[in-house]
């Protein structure tokens, strides 16, 4: 499976709190970010954690502006993200 | 956020051990396996291992520019490595410009490069740096007494996942006539996280 994401693309975090482990931090739920970089395929923690198959998928790079993140700040945060946690952000698509 | 290491982590160090002794009461490990595997890691890592890094980067573009973008392949040409014996780690170092400075952190627990920056400080583990320091990166950097001019950028790398982070931190004014171990020396642990300009 290829990627859905490529460096540039804009992405929205998932606003879902999961009753599970998961490794999406809270302070980046709901939150659009600029894709960096692929850092390769790792499977996803919240199936593992369960004890759930859980194939290897894309991990990202992506860089949110605070402001977006805690409503002020003039720096910028990267968080590792899986592509489960991740969907285009504007609603036609992912370009 | 999840738990204080200092506290309830003991109940996940208690699980550890009977997990252990089960291990070993089964015979599938030797009971002095783990250990002389983490003193053989433990041993080797060092803050001294990243400040080896940073002076070779500062001393030799080309080195700098492969450390760069791919550091996994870089570290054996100074005898590194993110595998420490086991699963090697993608190792992401990212460099500090006259415009950037970059800090790292990990917000879910305490993920580190311990092969090249050693065991990482009790601060770093903390809550208080944890959930501060995406929010407000200058301020608690003015706490470690540095404070980055008002139009330097600054990026923080939350380690969410499988990727372990160095700062490359900018190379001092005034030590263009200084050797490789002169340069080693100048490097500091706060310097490798970014919580110090060198």
């Amino acid at each position: 499976m290829a990627e859905l994401y490529r460096s540039g693309d804009r992405v929205r975090t998932s606003l879902t709190d999961p009753p599970h482990h998961t490794r999406l931090p809270r302070y980046a739920r709901g939150a659009v970010g600029t894709v960096v970089e692929h850092q390769g395929r790792y499977p996803l923690p919240d199936r593992r954690a369960r004890q759930l198959p859980a194939e290897p998928e894309p991990v990202y790079t992506v860089r949110f502006a605070a402001a977006e993140l805690f409503g002020e700040g003039d720096h910028t945060v990267t968080i590792d993200l899986w592509e489960s946690y991740l969907s285009p952000a504007a609603p036609g698509g992912i370009r | 956020m999840s738990g204080d290491h200092t506290g309830p982590a003991a109940t996940i160090a208690a699980r550890v051990r009977h997990v252990e002794s089960l291990l070993e009461r089964r015979g599938l490990v030797d009971p002095q396996e783990l250990d002389r595997a983490l003193e053989a890691f433990l041993a080797r890592a060092s803050p001294a291992n990243g400040a080896r890094l940073v002076a070779r980067a500062w001393l030799d573009d080309g080195f700098r520019a492969r450390l760069l973008a791919d550091a996994n392949a870089a570290l054996p040409e100074l005898g590194l490595s993110m595998g420490g014996g086991l699963q090697e780690q993608r190792l992401k170092v990212v460099e500090n410009t006259d415009d950037r400075h970059n800090v790292i952190v990990c917000t879910l627990c305490s993920c580190y490069p311990i092969a090249l920056l050693g065991p990482s400080p009790t601060w770093y583990k903390s809550e208080a740096y944890r959930s501060r320091v995406v929010r407000d990166p200058r301020g608690v950097l003015r706490e470690f007494g540095f404070e980055p001019g008002p139009d330097m950028k600054i990026n923080v790398w939350d380690s969410s996942a499988e990727s372990r982070y160095m700062v490359l931190p900018g190379r001092p004014a005034g030590t263009g006539d200084l050797g490789e171990p002169a340069l080693t020396a100048l490097v500091t642990r706060n310097g490798l996280i970014g919580v110090a300009p060198v």
